[in-house]
């Protein structure tokens, strides 16, 4: 699963930082049928995470409703130097993680 | 007697090449389907990080250099440092050792099976979107420069003919909706001048990405007419013509379209 993550690689202490991360995947909703009738699966996403210097600050329980390659952005506060671990699963269980080190000064 | 018959068909040839090369759109009034789309998607296709076609544009980078074939040759071992930066707003064109028009999906495959020994890429697969993408990009903002001189003539006049050609239960041609209606509404869309600047593409209704000539088959089955197999000689022919005509259009590869 491929993806493409987005955080500052430096920040100031208190800074509002953007997390910004894009996930290739079907998002297949378990509602179409293939070309002989036959319903395809579910397979989405299920559960992506965001874990900042080992502390979880983003969860997001994703569904069917969600469209194909989730793009997914929110803000955290830079308050320390560590990694921003991104993990997710599927419903087939296939896991993807990303992660990216910023360094905070001040 | 032969002589007048002779300059006659002369000017007939003249007339029907000139009719070939009126631009229904004049280069002023050109608009890339970009224009057509909602704020949002004209956003996101803006949005360098968040296009989701950079999705396979990255890919296509990886691959670019990845070693494929018999004789472990990636494309960046000849490709070298130089950069492929405009090579993708000149196709489709003619491919000199063959003579024949290929668009750059073929030009890919072409180096494949010719120079790495590999197999080529289907249409559609990720890897040959991957490839074509990545190519694309790099000509971000440079205005398509097709040539539809020499050899290359005779396919802008099938392209032309093919453009304008009706089709299918609907008897509909190209050019009844992209020359004529452009800017109408056709229920919830608004009708695009149907350039091929931004391919391939993200569509919001593939929910992935495609190439132009999915595009086309999409056109077509709209308009209920039957889809030709991929890479057959009259989308290429079309192709060219759709070039020419969004001429000086820049490049915008990977666009976001409905």
């Amino acid at each position: 699963m491929a993806a493409r993550i987005q955080v500052p690689r430096a920040a100031r202490r208190g800074d509002v930082i953007e997390v910004r991360i894009l996930i290739q995947h079907p998002m297949e909703t378990g509602y179409r049928h293939d070309d002989v009738g036959h319903l395809i699966k579910r397979n989405v996403i299920n559960v992506l995470s965001c874990r900042y210097a080992g502390v979880e600050v983003f969860r997001a329980d994703l569904s069917s409703g969600i469209s194909a390659n989730p793009y997914v952005q929110f803000y955290t506060v830079a308050e320390a130097s560590g990694d921003l671990e991104f993990t997710w699963v599927d419903d087939e269980g296939q896991r993807g993680s990303e992660r990216q080190a910023i360094v905070v000064k001040g | 007697m032969r002589r007048a018959g002779l300059a006659l068909a002369a000017a007939a040839l003249a007339a029907g090449v000139a009719l070939a090369q009126e631009r229904a759109i004049p280069p002023g009034e050109l608009k890339s389907g970009s224009a057509f789309l909602g704020p949002d998607l004209r956003a996101l296709q803006n949005d360098a990080f968040a296009n989701p076609g950079m999705l396979w544009v990255e890919r296509g980078e990886k691959l670019w250099s990845e070693p494929a074939g018999k004789k472990t040759l990636a494309c960046a071992s000849c490709h070298k440092d130089t950069g492929m930066r405009g090579a993708a707003a000149t196709y489709p064109k003619i491919y000199k050792a063959s003579g024949k028009l290929v668009n750059l999906e073929e030009r890919i495959n072409l180096c494949r099976t010719a120079r790495m020994g590999a197999e080529p890429l289907r249409y559609e697969s990720e890897e040959l979107l991957a490839l074509t993408a990545y190519l694309a990009r790099q000509s971000l903002g440079l205005p398509i420069a097709t040539r539809i001189d020499g050899a290359a003539r005779a396919h802008f006049e099938a392209g032309h003919a093919a453009y304008h050609l009706r089709r299918g239960q609907m008897n509909l041609s190209c050019a009844h909706c992209h020359d004529a209606q452009w800017g109408k509404r056709l229920l919830s869309e608004t009708i695009s001048q149907g350039h091929p600047n931004a391919y391939p593409a993200y569509r919001m209704e593939w929910q992935t990405m495609g190439s132009l000539e999915r595009r086309l088959r999409a056109c077509l089955s709209g308009i209920r007419a039957e889809m030709l197999p991929y890479g057959s000689q009259e989308y290429l022919d079309l192709e060219l013509y759709l070039a020419w005509r969004a001429q000086g259009l820049p490049i915008e590869t990977p666009g976001v379209r409905r």
